[in-house]
């Protein structure tokens, strides 16, 4: 039952140094992930899930730093590997598809020219050898005459298109990790379908470790066996997929819930969470949800709740759950 | 396609071409003073007999629009009449012994101006505020803020007469000029493999290059440089790192093309600094080319004369800036249909 | 204050840096004093006849190219020196100041007013004029701006109604596009229809609803121009085809020093740093007006 993992990030934190003081954007993510499992990590825009991907491969830019924890790649911990090392590891071990395939694909080359290229850099394939290659990876991910489209600049695809290029890239040399960042955000509902049926595809064929960054708990349901809600920088709460469905426990993941409209089920109100995300400057004390949560107990405001294990396979942020902790507070802030 | 890119481009030139060649006929005419007046000054007792002989000789008693139809049906075989100023000799003549002097400095400049202008920008991109960005950035600051003449002279007096580097005026050391196969020393001196030629009609470009290319660079820089950071910020930069691409060619390939789009226009369009400067700094460096050609033929009211380079200069512009057209095409996929 | 910051927003390089903000405000401080440099020297040239020490024209046989003061051989009495036919140097820029600012403030204000009416009225009729200003504009922009002065310059010879029309004749262009896409935005834009809809008349929405909205820009390019305009007229000066050799300007006098610059370095050197420094600072303040009133022209 339970899998090896193959990525594990401990404690991660990234912060960004802005001129009104320090950004906390990823606050101490823990997060599994095994070969062949999809973990979703859930939350609204501003969350810090996409800092956290871009944190896993290593491509935080200044003003932002990394500021602690680890990231673990099969036993090997990425944030001491050198960047000789770490170019080695993306896009060859950890790949990731980026939301937009319009912004993303390089507007003045061609999709030849950006497929072969990551195959070159990872001395997958050189020469005439890469461009079948590139034929091939065009022609798995469903794109009709695949030849033809090798001249095409990205403007001249469809969206749909464009994505599926943007997959047959980050798939080009095997890796075993895939992050898809809000992966069909930017696609028609249509496409949508088709775009995460074939992500869903590839990851059985291969047997990927995959980490599905969404806003859209449909996409959860449906593909993530996982997930990890995500709120001001901090996972509130993780679990299987199916119970989080069924019965959320943290007061963030119900209002999430509680904001999507249920199929057949008109008699369901939707409703909105109260008030906005917190600025991730000046964060208030103790719980970061606390001035939204319908919930709200005294020493919410006064002290972090820390994860509590309700259960082997469930971890919830939030005093509701102190007396179901079945281990001591598994962690410390700083 | 291509050929039809251009094609089309070409043929939207010319009604400006011919709005060029117009105004360059109407600024030369419209204007006091007699030139057949201005170039018997000095010659003593002549009669009007001779000077209505003259006036005839060069189309002047014809009317305004009758002598721009031969204006411009002359200037297009490239016949531009007599010199005034330069007894016996024709404006082509003239103007053809010049021009390689001044297409040699021009394309200079212009070489220093971009290898000086593209990697500071980038560099500057790198690190926005940085150290480099900040040097570079008031440099070039200054560099726009400069009269060329100006910094022209500090250059001579610097480089030229303080430190004795370089030479502060002229072509190439006399005694050593190739032999005339482009009119271009370096070329023809390479050409010759004669290395000391090379290397002294190089020093003679050098300073005067440095002058007039510097605004140019100057603007070209801040180009380069915001549009790099504008590009540096996009899904595909981040998108090529996430491939496990080395940095340079992150930047090299990815960003730098991309960048380089919006510049390219910009650049075409500061090549009219670079032209500009030609007049001023030729005749700084007293360097024999068009530029200087031009000033002493307005000291001498040559008029045809200053016509023909006023309409030489203008036509390089426009085509500069066609190629320029062409070139942001080969950049940019995205243009090419449209 | 409590508003979210998106991941966009923290992504996008510079932005929101605390060196980048530094830089908006020294950058602010720096604008601030450069405009007080530009008043400084517009003071200068106003007051030059009470200022200059000496009479610009006046020539001292017995003082020819005496160096600045501090120079062994310097005198007191020309703080600055004198040139070759021994001119006080000072006296000479405070009315080359004159000189420059006046002919930049006028070649400036006919180009914008010229340019924004005429672009105005391109952006907002289209039709025929537009076409034929578009015409026009092709053509005047096939010249290098200083060949284009300099042609004209040539024909006339140097005078200072000629100059100002020489360096007008193609700077308006400048304005004209700005206006003329400006106007184009804002035809379409909701409070034009609103002003429409409300039966305004054309002049009332064109002047009264859009011209305030569309100066902005106007005036920043009106600065960044004033500073091509002042080394362009130097240019030709230097030339011997702009302001005539009577008037003292900083362009003649540089080229009046080129002949001496191995025995007289200031003549052709002070006039040289003078327009480097108006220049420079109409620049730096030009870039600070953008910064606050143009955001979106902000590099």
């Amino acid at each position: 039952m339970m899998r090896q993992p193959l990525l594990e990030v401990q404690h991660l934190r990234t912060r960004f140094e802005t001129y009104r003081g320090t950004l906390r954007a990823v606050d101490g993510v823990s997060l599994t992930v095994s070969r062949g499992e999809t973990v979703a990590l859930v939350g609204e825009s501003g969350c810090g899930k996409s800092v956290a991907a871009l944190s896993i491969m290593r491509l935080i830019r200044p003003p932002g730093r990394i500021a602690g924890g680890r990231v673990i790649l099969d036993g090997r911990d990425l944030l001491e590997a050198s960047e000789v090392e770490m170019r080695g590891i993306r896009g060859g071990r950890i790949a990731m598809v980026f939301q937009d395939p319009l912004s993303t694909l390089n507007p003045t080359f061609t999709v030849e020219s950006q497929v072969t290229e990551t195959l070159r850099v990872h001395r997958v394939a050189a020469g005439a050898q890469a461009r079948d290659r590139a034929i091939e990876l065009l022609d798995a991910m469903g794109i009709p005459a695949p030849r033809e489209r090798l001249r095409s600049y990205p403007h001249e695809l469809s969206g749909g298109m464009r994505q599926r290029v943007m997959i047959a890239i980050a798939v080009s040399c095997q890796p075993e990790v895939l992050i898809a960042d809000e992966p069909t955000t930017a696609l028609d509902v249509t496409l949508q379908a088709q775009i995460m049926d074939l992500l869903a595809t590839i990851k059985e064929e291969r047997g990927l470790a995959t980490v599905l960054i969404t806003h859209d708990l449909g996409i959860v349901a449906q593909f993530a066996e996982k997930a990890a809600v995500m709120y001001a920088g901090q996972i509130v709460e993780e679990c299987p997929v199916s119970r989080l469905m069924e019965e959320p426990l943290h007061p963030y993941t119900s209002g999430l819930l509680r904001c999507v409209p249920r199929l057949g089920r008109p008699d369901v109100p939707i409703t909105p969470i109260e008030g906005t995300v917190p600025d991730l400057v000046s964060l208030p004390a103790g719980c970061r949800f606390a001035p939204r949560c319908p919930k709200v107990m005294a020493r919410c405001r006064q002290a972090m709740p820390p994860p509590y294990e309700v259960d082997a396979q469930r971890l919830v942020r939030c005093f509701l759950y102190a007396g179901a902790d079945t281990a001591s507070a598994a962690e410390e802030e700083d | 396609m291509w050929g039809r890119f251009v094609g089309h481009r070409l043929l939207q030139l010319i009604p400006v071409l011919i709005g060029v060649s117009f105004i360059v006929f109407l600024t030369m005419h419209l204007t006091p003073g007699d030139p057949i007046e201005h170039m018997l000054g000095q010659a003593g007792r002549i009669t009007q007999a001779q000077i209505d002989e003259l006036r005839s000789h060069y189309g002047l008693d014809r009317p305004l629009l009758v002598q721009y139809g031969l204006f411009l049906g002359n200037a297009a075989v490239g016949d531009f009449g007599p010199s005034y100023s330069h007894q016996g000799r024709s404006v082509s003549q003239v103007v053809a012994e010049r021009f390689p002097a001044t297409l040699e400095l021009t394309l200079f400049a212009f070489a220093l101006g971009i290898m000086l202008a593209i990697p500071a920008g980038v560099v500057a991109s790198l690190r926005p505020h940085g150290r480099f960005d900040r040097t570079a950035t008031v440099t070039a600051l200054l560099g726009i803020s400069m009269p060329g003449f100006w910094l022209g002279i500090m250059l001579m007096i610097v480089f030229g007469l303080r430190l004795q580097w370089l030479p502060i005026s002229g072509r190439i050391d006399l005694a050593l000029v190739p032999q005339y196969v482009t009119g271009l020393h370096t070329v023809d001196s390479l050409l010759a493999g004669d290395g000391a030629a090379f290397w002294s009609a190089l020093k003679h470009l050098a300073l005067p290059g440095l002058a007039m290319a510097a605004p140019m660079a100057a603007m070209v820089m801040r180009m380069v440089r915001s549009s790099m950071i504008g590009v540096l910020g996009q899904d595909y930069v981040q998108f090529a790192r996430a491939k496990g691409l080395p940095e340079r060619d992150v930047i090299g390939k990815h960003a730098l093309r991309n960048a380089l789009i919006p510049t390219v226009n910009i650049v075409a369009l500061q090549t009219g600094l670079l032209l500009s400067g030609n007049m001023i700094i030729e005749t700084v460096f007293q360097y024999p080319g068009l530029g200087k050609l031009a000033v002493d033929a307005i000291a001498a009211a040559d008029y045809p004369l200053v016509q023909a380079v006023v309409l030489i200069y203008a036509v390089s512009y426009v085509l500069l800036n066609l190629a320029a057209d062409v070139l942001h095409a080969a950049l940019d996929p995205r243009v090419r249909l449209a | 204050m409590s508003q979210s910051v998106t991941e966009d927003e923290i992504l996008a390089p510079v932005a929101g840096t605390a060196p980048g903000m530094l830089r908006l405000l020294v950058g602010n401080r720096v604008a601030v004093a450069a405009g007080i440099v530009v008043l400084l020297f517009v003071a200068a040239g106003l007051l030059a006849p009470a200022i200059a020490p000496h009479d610009p024209n006046l020539q001292d046989p017995s003082a020819i190219r005496v160096p600045p003061f501090w120079q062994s051989g310097g005198s007191s009495t020309y703080l600055l020196g004198t040139d070759s036919l021994g001119r006080d140097l000072l006296s000479r820029m405070l009315y080359g100041a004159r000189i420059s600012i006046l002919l930049g403030v006028a070649v400036v204000l006919i180009t914008l007013l010229v340019g924004t009416a005429l672009g105005m009225a391109a952006g907002y009729f289209r039709g025929w004029f537009d076409a034929v200003m578009s015409r026009v504009v092709d053509t005047l922009l096939a010249f290098p701006f200083l060949i284009f002065a300099l042609a004209i310059m040539a024909a006339t010879g140097p005078n200072l109604v000629a100059l100002v029309l020489a360096l007008a004749f193609k700077g308006w262009v400048d304005f004209y596009r700005v206006a003329r896409g400006d106007v184009l935005a804002a035809r379409e834009a909701d409070y034009v229809a609103a002003a429409r809809g409300l039966g305004a008349s054309t002049p009332y929405i064109l002047l009264g609803e859009i011209l305030p909205n569309i100066i902005p820009p106007l005036i920043v390019l009106a600065t960044l121009r004033m500073a091509t305009i002042i080394i362009a007229e130097a240019s030709l000066s230097f030339l011997g085809i702009g302001v005539p050799p009577s008037i003292p300007a900083w362009g003649t006098m540089v080229s009046d020093g080129r002949a001496d610059v191995v025995s007289a370095w200031w003549i052709a050197t002070f006039p040289g740093l003078a327009i480097l420094l108006l220049v420079l600072s109409v620049n730096l303040f030009g870039e600070g007006l953008r910064d606050v009133l143009d955001p979106r022209m902000r590099r």
